[in-house]
């Protein structure tokens, strides 16, 4: 074992140092406090727990991302959390039960198998908020709002919320009367917004009519401004309701993101699959340029709660803590620091405490080699212990 | 920063074909890029910058969104670990076929394949689409070697014309997909700065169809 194997991380796992941990855990408290006042209930839901629950419901994209560990107490499969939702929803169907609408928020690391992001990364710390018991609009909207009201708390700036619906794409390939391989090959090249390759593969579908092609086709190229939306309507209108529901779902979400939130752009790219297959409907991903991965997305899924036996519609997002402190200038302002010698004086000790109450940061100074930078130091002047400045 | 938009391109031939459609497109360079042993070039827009890379660092690039386009081949592209990119345009310059070859009439042995590439996870996802079980081995240039040295039954390898197998006695055999250049845009980028990147985009559309149509 050289010196090396005893202080090298694993890849894409990383620590914080304080610096890092202390602007980490500043936004940590900032956002969640946030979360609360929207009326958000924090929950804390276990590292790991049985591989069958946290995928359930969940689609093989997930899987291939959650760590396994056997538990020796079962013999059966856990796994390491890779993402919340799931866990949440289990909260929300199994464990929480009424039937109102519930709103929890919730923080901690996540362990993904794959590197993912800039930094490759595999240990995000993820926070974020879910709604479960409301299908309408108008809790898209609210996650949305709150999405980006975390995103502006954190200091970014100029957000860029792309928004798609589950429902165009689903529609759209329904409509073509595919087979199961086809539609996932489609859907691998629109997520990859491979067009060459789209262009040739949807002209090998001899079974095709020239319109069904034609739909296939366009559907990656509608993104952009609002105007997509009425030109999807016009052009994938007709094929079915579901696709007709999605786009007025895109143009209320929207136009009530517009109204609320004036300094942030809007994108719309109809074919794109932000998230994780269990989605269901409206998806959204927030963008910041200079940053070359999605730094929040989310969107409605109301599919998980019912293996869990309770159907609920639900609509969520997510973002990782430690990204949003790389992007912005979380400026954590410390409290003053006070010098207070060694000492068995009670009334010293007293002082201290006191002075901890107040708000100061009091270290005992160990000698020498203990840190010498502070606002004040504790010297003992007419009978009392007193702050004095220290000169620096 | 926000307002740069950044082009990758890929030293060599590619290179050598893109200028051009750039051209058409009216990006042009502010200085000869041969002649110059500079790594960043800026163009006749204040706005975009170039920066000449080796092909296998295109896609590394545009993924990690530090330039917002790049341009890069097909093989490049297949062969890349990449999450954040959009294919959007073929170039349709420098096409090649990603092919597998082998000593002239020599039959493959009843054992498991090796078979040595530059791509190997190309080369990989090959076989095993083909039902086939191959032992991959990395190389970093002269492929055409492995098979007579008995390094190789098999390798994967761009072919041209053909000439370079040929003169060491070997064969094309399967074509595992055609080859040309492709234009790639970070997805942030493409969201984020849809509309500048729009407009270049539907330039050199234009610019490959008249190429396309001489």
């Amino acid at each position: 074992m050289t010196l090396a194997d005893r202080w090298l991380l694993p890849e894409g796992v990383d620590e914080a140092l304080p610096e890092q941990a202390a602007k980490i855990e500043h936004l940590r408290r900032t956002l969640l406090n946030l979360h609360e006042k929207w009326g958000y209930q924090l929950v804390i839901p276990p590292l790991l727990e049985y591989l069958d629950s946290l995928l359930t419901g969940a689609g093989s994209d997930l899987e291939i991302e959650t760590f396994k560990v056997t538990d020796q107490l079962s013999g059966r499969l856990l796994g390491i959390r890779a993402d919340f939702t799931s866990q949440v929803a289990r909260i929300d169907a199994h464990c929480l039960k009424g039937n109102a609408v519930e709103r929890l928020s919730y923080c901690g690391s996540v362990l993904r198998t794959m590197p993912a992001g800039l930094d490759g990364t595999r240990s995000p710390i993820q926070l974020g908020a879910e709604i479960f018991g409301h299908g309408g609009v108008e809790s898209d909207i609210e996650v949305l709002s709150l999405m980006l009201q975390t995103l502006s708390l954190a200091g970014l700036s100029n957000v860029v919320l792309d928004l798609g619906h589950v429902d165009v794409v689903t529609g759209v390939l329904t409509a073509c009367d595919l087979n199961k391989d086809q539609e996932e090959k489609l859907i691998d090249l629109y997520k990859a917004k491979d067009l060459p390759e789209l262009d040739r593969y949807v002209d090998s579908l001899t079974l095709l009519s020239a319109t069904q092609k034609e739909w296939l086709v366009t559907l990656p190229r509608l993104c952009g401004n609002k105007d997509v939306l009425d030109k999807a309507a016009n052009l994938f209108g007709t094929i079915s309701p579901l696709i007709q529901n999605a786009i007025t779902q895109l143009k209320l979400i929207s136009a009530a993101i517009c109204h609320r939130f004036s300094g942030v752009g809007l994108h719309f790219d109809l074919s794109d699959l932000v998230s994780y297959s269990y989605h269901t409907g409206v998806v959204f991903a927030a963008y910041v340029p200079g940053h070359g991965n999605a730094i929040a997305r989310g969107g409605r899924y109301n599919n998980i709660g019912e293996v869990f036996g309770r159907s609920r519609p639900a609509t969520g997002f997510s973002t990782d803590l430690k990204a949003l402190v790389a992007l912005s200038d979380v400026v954590v302002t410390h409290s003053k620091t006070v010098l207070m010698p060694t000492s068995s004086c009670n009334d010293l000790w007293q002082k201290a405490n006191s002075l901890r109450a107040e708000g100061y940061r009091v270290v005992e100074s160990l000698g020498v080699n203990d840190k010498k930078t502070a606002d004040f130091k504790l010297d003992f002047v007419n009978e009392a212990w007193q702050l004095v400045p220290v000169q620096s | 920063m926000s307002n740069t938009l950044t082009i990758a391109l890929s030293k060599g031939r590619i290179l050598g074909e893109t200028l051009p459609l750039l051209k058409k497109a009216n990006i042009v360079p502010a200085e000869d890029i041969s002649k110059s042993r500079k790594l960043i070039f800026d163009t006749n827009h204040d706005h975009i910058k170039l920066v000449i890379l080796r092909a296998t660092d295109v896609p590394t690039y545009v993924d990690h969104g530090v330039a917002d386009f790049g341009v890069a081949g097909k093989d490049v592209l297949m062969e890349a670990s990449t999450k954040n990119l959009y294919e959007l345009l073929d170039l349709k310059i420098a096409k090649c076929r990603l092919m597998t070859a082998g000593v002239v009439g020599q039959t493959l042995p009843n054992r498991r394949l090796k078979v040595a590439s530059k791509f190997i996870k190309t080369a990989k996802a090959y076989f095993a689409e083909q039902g086939i079980q191959a032992d991959v081995v990395k190389l970093y240039g002269a492929m055409e070697l492995a098979p007579i040295m008995g390094l190789a039954d098999l390798i994967v390898d761009i072919v041209d014309t053909g000439n370079t197998l040929k003169a060491n006695g070997l064969e094309a055999r399967e074509l595992i997909a055609p080859i040309s250049t492709r234009l790639v845009v970070n997805k942030a980028a493409y969201k984020t700065k849809y509309t500048q990147i729009e407009p270049i985009i539907d330039m050199l559309r234009k610019a490959v169809d008249s190429n396309e149509g001489k």
